[in-house]
């Protein structure tokens, strides 16, 4: 395209130039031109539509093809630019595409979350409905925190849910919550009895939040609970014991009354008896009847007096059960076993008075038969004396009396009523016989009726007594079990007590250990704060005194200094004027030089030096870095220098052409031409920077020249020693007689500045 | 050393004045020996000599720059 556009201006210029003098060039060119301005439009033209095309593909298939868009914005700058604005973001980054697997892979973790969450959602709904409505404040708490976790997990799994570009993990919790929340559901159920007396309970001692009671109040309370129990155990016991007294007293009453009855009643039995059955004399067998009727009047008043005392028992003992009663009703325990001995002694008073009160009553049933058997026998004597005072009325008194006043006729009416009674009782006996049997059986049913009854009586009794034992037994055992118990919780108690102690003890111990510990370690830390403290002021003593010790002693070494180093200082002094004096000399040597002759040899004025300053080790360096050639032949002046260098000028002028592939004669022969034709000014000033246009070997001759001429020796040696080719070696000798010098002068400037300083420094002003 | 340049000139010279001659000698005597009086060895011989003469000065004021190089022969 370039090559067609500089044609073209080509030509356009050609146009110009010929104008239309050549008409059919013209023409041609013209043709060629119009051709090529036309043809270069229509380049441009086609040019263009191949570019838009271009991108307009790259950008459909772009479109159709992401990876193709990829490689095209990574491989081209601003493409991406470009592409995103016809296309929009490039939905297959490689970024995005990970995400893209993520997800296909998050949703049916993401489902089964959802769906779990949902169904522990629901049965909680439906769980919680019953149990809420049911529950008590402070057993839904539990229940509460619960719900809150498993909602808190359902809604963050919600939440997570929602992001759908991260992978969601099923949380533990919602299982743990679920398992947490069916636990909860059974407690609750479990929980539901005892909470409404718990409620209760808590309602009843506290309103609004449980807390627990501080302990001086539970102290108290129980104190006075305590209080209460013991004023309520006294009482109780001062009653029972009081009942029991009473009960017992006048149970022993009754029990005596009816022993004395009892003896009463025997003794009375058997003075019946014996009044019955003895034959005794007649005074004495009154004096016995009077016995009788008195022991019969103690009988009557013994078994009144037992009866009384008796009915007096029985109210004791009824009294005793009901206060026995009440105090059962108490729920203090330790009443119990009060109670308990309060209804032993009772039973065993009720036992003996029932025992006695049988014993008495079987004695009376024997006293019964005795009075009968005696009432009997007074009947029938009765009836013997009445028949006998019928027969003879005039013996009214005692029949045993009468044997020798009897007549025969009364004798014998007496033996035949005698016989004649004998008879009837014969008959009589006879009749009793028959009867016997029936008598006996009657007799017997009678007997068997009132042992039945008394069995009946006695077995009831018995029973109860039985009942009685066996009750009292159980509540001994109770009691006895109750008190296993409390000894063996006691025992728990006091286990637990003495396991707290250990505790407590241990406890303690640790505590004071660490206590000791860290008394122990502030005692340290006290005792060390003490102890630097007392050091630092010891040693701040020590210093001040070393302080003191080392000013004096420096100021005596100071002293001691000053007058050996003015000594060494009067030694220095000497040694360097010594040493300016070699060394003026020396420089005094170098200005020996003649025009054309170098200077003398310079090794005595340095050996001077060097005996001068033989422990100088920078003179000694410098004096020893003098050249050699210097040493043996001494140097060339500068004046010297300079006149020679005028005299190489006409010869390196001459040789400006040669160097290493110039050195033919004919080059020798223009170099010669060169010298004769050109000139150059005699000195020029050398420019601070030189240029490669300086570098000409006039033009250095002539900067050399010039420095020469200033006295500037270094300058025009280095100039100089820009020349090149056979100009150089045509000035090699000049130059190292030109360095020569210049060494030697900067050493020997170098030493008599060195000297000055010494001398300077060496110097004592006055 | 820059008497070295003058004292190379008059060497120089010096030879090619003695070649010269020389060349011209022997030319007039080959000339008048060998060829008939005829010019040309003499103006050969005397080319010859001046060449010579040339050469010889142009070398003696190369020689600083002439290198020599030895050859190494592996052992």
């Amino acid at each position: 395209m370039l090559r067609v556009f500089l044609r073209g201006a080509n030509t356009k210029a050609q146009k110009c130039l010929y104008g239309r003098a050549h008409p059919t060039n013209l023409q041609h060119h013209r043709h060629y031109t119009s051709g090529e301005s036309s043809g270069a439009a229509k380049v441009v033209a086609v040019g263009l539509v191949t570019l838009g095309s271009s991108i307009g593909g790259t950008v459909l298939y772009a479109k159709w093809d992401p990876k193709f868009r990829t490689a095209v914005e990574k491989n081209i700058p601003y493409s991406d630019w470009l592409l995103g604005m016809a296309l929009g973001p490039n939905p297959y980054s490689p970024v995005t595409a990970h995400k893209k697997q993520v997800e296909l892979s998050q949703p049916p973790s993401m489902m089964t979350e959802e769906s779990r969450s949902s169904k522990i959602k629901k049965e909680k709904n439906i769980k919680e409905e019953p149990s809420v409505s049911t529950a008590s404040e402070t057993t839904s708490a539990p229940v509460y925190s619960a719900q809150s976790i498993e909602e808190s997990s359902a809604e963050a799994s919600h939440i997570i849910s929602a992001i759908s570009e991260v992978p969601s993990v099923p949380a533990p919790h919602d299982t743990e919550a679920a398992v947490l929340t069916e636990e909860c559901k059974e407690c609750h159920h479990h929980g539901d009895t005892p909470v409404p007396a718990m409620v209760e309970a808590v309602d009843s001692m506290t309103e609004g939040p449980l807390k627990e009671r501080p302990a001086e109040e539970v102290t108290a309370r129980l104190a006075q609970q305590e209080q209460e129990d013991q004023d309520i155990l006294a009482s109780v016991s001062a009653s029972l014991e009081e009942s029991l007294a009473s009960s017992a007293k006048t149970t022993l009453q009754a029990i005596g009354a009816q022993e004395a009855a009892l003896q009463a009643i025997g003794s009375h039995t058997h003075k019946l008896k014996e009044a019955m059955e003895a034959e005794v004399p007649p005074d004495q067998k009154s004096a016995q009847w009077r016995d009788l009727e008195t022991a019969l009047a103690e009988r009557r008043s013994t078994v009144n007096d037992a009866g009384a005392a008796l009915l007096k028992a029985r109210d004791a003992l009824d009294s005793l059960r009901s206060v026995i009663d009440k105090a059962k009703e108490s729920k203090v325990a330790a009443v119990q076993p009060l109670v308990l001995a309060a209804e032993e002694n009772l039973h065993s008073m009720v036992v003996d008075l029932d025992q006695a009160v049988t014993k008495v009553q079987s004695a009376e049933s024997e006293a019964k038969i005795v009075s009968q058997y005696t009432e009997l026998v007074n009947e029938a004597k009765r009836q013997f004396q009445k028949e006998l005072s019928s027969l003879t009325p005039e013996i009214q008194a005692n029949w045993k009396g009468l044997t020798g006043k009897l007549s025969a006729d009364d004798l014998n009416a007496l033996i035949a009523h005698a016989h004649r009674r004998i008879d009837q009782l014969n008959r009589e006996l006879a009749e009793q016989r028959v009867r016997e049997q029936v008598h006996i059986e009657a007799a017997l049913e009678q007997q068997k009726l009132e042992d039945q009854k008394a069995l009946d009586k006695a077995v009831h009794t018995a029973t109860q007594h039985s009942k009685e034992e066996a009750r009292l037994e159980q509540e001994r055992k109770l009691s006895e079990l109750r008190e296993v118990m409390e000894a063996e919780m006691r025992t728990q108690l006091r286990r637990q007590a003495a396991a707290h102690t250990d505790h407590l003890r241990d406890i303690l111990k640790v505590q004071e250990q660490e206590l000791r510990s860290e008394a122990e370690q502030v005692l340290n830390s006290k005792m060390l704060e003490q102890e630097t403290h007392y050091r630092q002021l010891t040693q701040e003593q020590l210093d001040n005194f070393t302080l003191d010790m080392n000013a004096a002693y420096a100021r005596l070494k100071g002293m001691e200094e000053a007058i050996d180093s003015h000594v060494i200082a009067e030694e220095e002094a000497r040694k360097a004027h010594q040493l300016w004096l070699s060394v003026e000399a020396l420089s005094y040597t170098l200005k020996t030089a003649g025009s054309d002759l170098p200077t003398k040899p310079l090794e005595s004025a340095v050996q001077a030096i060097q005996d001068s300053c033989c422990n100088n080790e920078f003179a000694l360096a410098l004096a020893s870095a003098l050249p050699e050639e210097s040493l043996r032949r001494g140097v060339y002046s500068e004046a010297s220098l300079r006149s020679r260098f005028n005299s190489l000028r006409s010869m390196v002028r001459r040789v400006a052409l040669i160097d290493e592939s110039h050195n033919s004669l004919y080059q020798y022969f223009l170099s010669y031409l060169q010298a004769a034709l050109l000139f150059e000014e005699k000195q020029a000033m050398p420019p601070t920077q030189l240029t490669n246009e300086d570098l000409d070997p006039f033009k250095l001759l002539s900067y050399a020249s010039y420095c020469l001429e200033h006295e500037d020796l270094e300058l025009a040696a280095k100039f100089v020693n820009q020349l090149r080719g056979e100009a150089r070696r045509v000035v090699q000798d000049w130059l190292t007689e030109a360095r020569l010098t210049l060494e030697t002068r900067q050493v020997v400037t170098l030493l008599s500045a060195y000297a000055n300083a010494v001398g300077l420094g060496t110097t004592q002003a006055p | 050393m820059a008497d070295e340049h003058g004292r190379k000139w008059d060497r120089c010279l010096a030879d090619t004045a003695v070649k010269t001659v020389t060349g011209i000698s022997v030319g007039i005597v080959l000339s008048v020996l060998f060829f008939k009086r005829r010019t040309w060895p003499v103006s050969l011989g005397s080319g010859m000599g001046l060449g010579m003469g040339y050469s010889n000065c142009q070398h003696d004021f190369r020689s600083p720059y002439l290198l020599h190089g030895n050859m190494v022969k592996d052992q």
